[in-house]
């Protein structure tokens, strides 16, 4: 590694501190926007607390100190690690994102694996035969996957494969109390998961699908694929060997401009199909009226986003030496 | 340039059907007096059960016709208001960034990061919840997630204009620097920002479908999303009551991309697809 990547690591790395701390103090303006603190939310519960222990209780969480004094405790609270409490639940905010955060993260490596997986061959397959039936067929799916909402999706598979033909469970992770060995339980928690992976994906599956088929489209227009051809190499070897490694760049690009929206759409499909993670504690949180915990999955959401965009740019300019380091 | 569009199969299926569904909000008052939550027959109707109901009714005996038409309203409503805050807000930002550069630029663009990492649809939750949801906290919310990419494309075609001679002209003959922006620079770099508007419209819809779904929706107008968050509960039956009101927003949302897509071909011919 030579110097100018080093450069842009801590360039990149001093970036994305500058963009947790927008968000951070993002946060902070948005809790304080809901009408109410949280001494009157706790006040409304119990219902029996006069206006001395309100005042008393504001003292002791610090709500009556000057709003600058109150953002700058709450940032070092969140970079200690503590999003607050949720009374609602009764317990840190923190270890309730991260006890439901492994299903959200299973949901939507899973939907961006079969998305980039069935968008690129699909992307391929359509590019290979431009203009042909099939490029024109997987055109007009395309077309209609990308305008489908995924909750309308989720709704669909369900109808079909859950009601109608009873093929798949209609929600959960896990079958509840299910017992049984690694492979059992895999086999249970994967049949749990293909309808939810399938709506959350479909959307994505079109852009790649699009993104694959024009990138596709271009390198097979390059002078190196008809060196290949010329070699004497087969028609599968150049497009997967040559053609596929290259075109694959802007879709990777793209997962990481995506990374975000699959969380967002995380909250609709884990609602949907009523799957234990952030998506559905955000959801419930909401109706609860719970800011503390709503904000706090906000936060962490944010956080592996960024995490993952850094670590993406950094295998980005690892696989392609021509991506220009710099500012 | 429409003339190119209209030319385009894709750009007149999008048009018409768009014209449709605007047919269909403008006549929703005509068409159904009586307004969207009247009760007119026996709950959970199936299509075509009783004559002149054609897509039934929901689970509390209202036409689900009349849920849709005015439904367009709304939608539409939503997609074009939301499109246009997105816009002005989006513009404004990369159009400082890009044309005043250095310090501008770096604050700007970081700020549009954060807004960009955080998860669209989930900020848009947050949003309308603290706010209490209505049409207008909505409008807002939708907005607020969906203008960093207006900024980023309008920074990057600016950048590009700023240093041509014309731009550079302007400067030297002494004019004030919003005037350069406002005459020169955007009428010269908007082309792409508008027909990223046209999918922008169809975003702010599918946002506003998901949110009322969730039940986020502004309880007091009949929105496609109501509909589909009415007829949720009972989805193991009665399942066209979620899923008529979603096909119009599929259909919508489809006709929105075509037209979008013909008016980028038309803009760019060079870049016309193989």
């Amino acid at each position: 590694m030579d110097r100018q990547f080093w450069t842009y690591l801590g360039w990149r790395g001093a970036q994305s501190l500058v963009i947790i701390a927008i968000v951070i103090v993002g946060s902070f303006l948005l809790l304080h926007l809901v009408p109410g603190d949280m001494v009157d939310v706790l006040g409304g519960q119990r219902g029996d607390m006069d206006a001395e222990m309100m005042a008393d209780l504001r003292a002791r969480y610090g709500l009556d100190r000057p709003v600058l004094v109150q953002l700058l405790e709450y940032i070092g609270a969140v970079l200690r690690g503590d999003l607050g409490y949720s009374f609602r639940n009764s317990t840190d905010v923190l270890s309730l994102v991260l006890q439901r955060l492994p299903t959200t993260i299973l949901l939507v490596v899973c939907s961006v694996i079969t998305a980039v997986f069935i968008g690129t061959m699909a992307g391929v397959v359509a590019a290979r035969h431009s203009h042909r039936l099939i490029d024109v067929v997987i055109s007009m799916v395309v077309l209609v996957f990308y305008a489908t909402p995924i909750f309308l999706t989720g709704l669909g598979l369900m109808i079909v494969f859950s009601v109608k033909l009873r093929l798949l469970p209609i929600g959960g992770l896990m079958t509840p109390g299910f017992g049984g060995n690694w492979l059992e339980l895999v086999t249970n928690v994967v049949t749990h998961l293909i309808l939810p992976v399938l709506s959350l994906s479909l959307f994505y599956i079109a852009i790649y699908t699009r993104l694959a088929r024009a990138s596709m489209l271009q390198v097979l227009e390059q002078d190196y694929i008809r060196t290949a051809y010329a070699k004497g190499l087969s028609t599968y070897n150049v497009i997967i060997g040559h053609a596929l490694r290259n075109a694959l760049l802007p879709v990777v690009t793209m997962v990481g401009l995506q990374i975000a929206e699959l969380f967002g759409g995380a909250v609709l499909t884990e609602t949907i199909f009523s799957l234990p993670g952030v998506g559905r504690l955000a959801y419930d949180a909401v109706f609860e009226r719970d800011y503390p915990l709503i904000l706090g999955v906000l936060l962490v959401c944010s956080f592996i986003i960024i995490m993952v965009n850094l670590i993406i740019d950094i295998i980005y300019t690892l696989l392609d030496p021509r991506v220009e380091v710099s500012r | 340039m429409l003339r190119r569009v209209l030319l385009s199969p894709a750009g007149i299926i999008g048009l018409i059907t768009l014209l449709i569904i605007v047919g269909m909000a403008l006549s929703a008052p005509y068409v159904f007096p009586k307004g969207p939550w009247s009760l007119v027959a026996r709950p959970y109707l199936w299509p075509g059960q009783r004559e002149g109901l054609i897509f039934g009714t929901d689970a509390l005996g209202r036409d689900i016709l009349a849920g849709v038409f005015y439904g367009s309203r709304v939608s539409l409503l939503v997609g074009i208001v939301a499109t246009a805050c997105a816009l002005l807000i989006g513009i404004t930002v990369g159009a400082v960034a890009g044309y005043f550069g250095a310090a501008a630029d770096a604050v700007l663009m970081r700020i549009t990061d954060a807004f960009q990492t955080i998860p669209g649809f989930l900020f848009a939750v947050v949003l309308v919840s603290i706010l209490s949801p209505s049409i207008a906290t909505i409008i807002l919310a939708i907005a607020t997630v969906s203008w960093p990419p207006v900024a980023r494309l309008t920074r990057a075609e600016v950048l590009r204009v700023r240093e041509s001679e014309y731009v550079q002209s302007c400067k030297v003959i002494g004019m004030s620097a919003p005037r350069i922006i406002l005459t020169q620079v955007l009428p010269n770099s908007l082309s792409p920002v508008i027909v990223a508007a046209a999918v922008l419209v169809a975003t702010a819809i599918i946002t506003e479908a998901g949110l009322s779904f969730l039940g986020l929706g502004d309880p007091n107008v009949m929105s496609w999303g109501t509909l589909i968050n009415v007829g949720r509960p009972s989805i193991r039956t009665t399942w066209f009551i979620c899923i008529i009101p979603g096909l119009f927003v599929v259909l919508t949302v489809l006709a929105l991309n075509l037209l979008g897509d013909a008016i980028n071909d038309a803009l760019n011919p060079h870049l016309r697809r193989r």
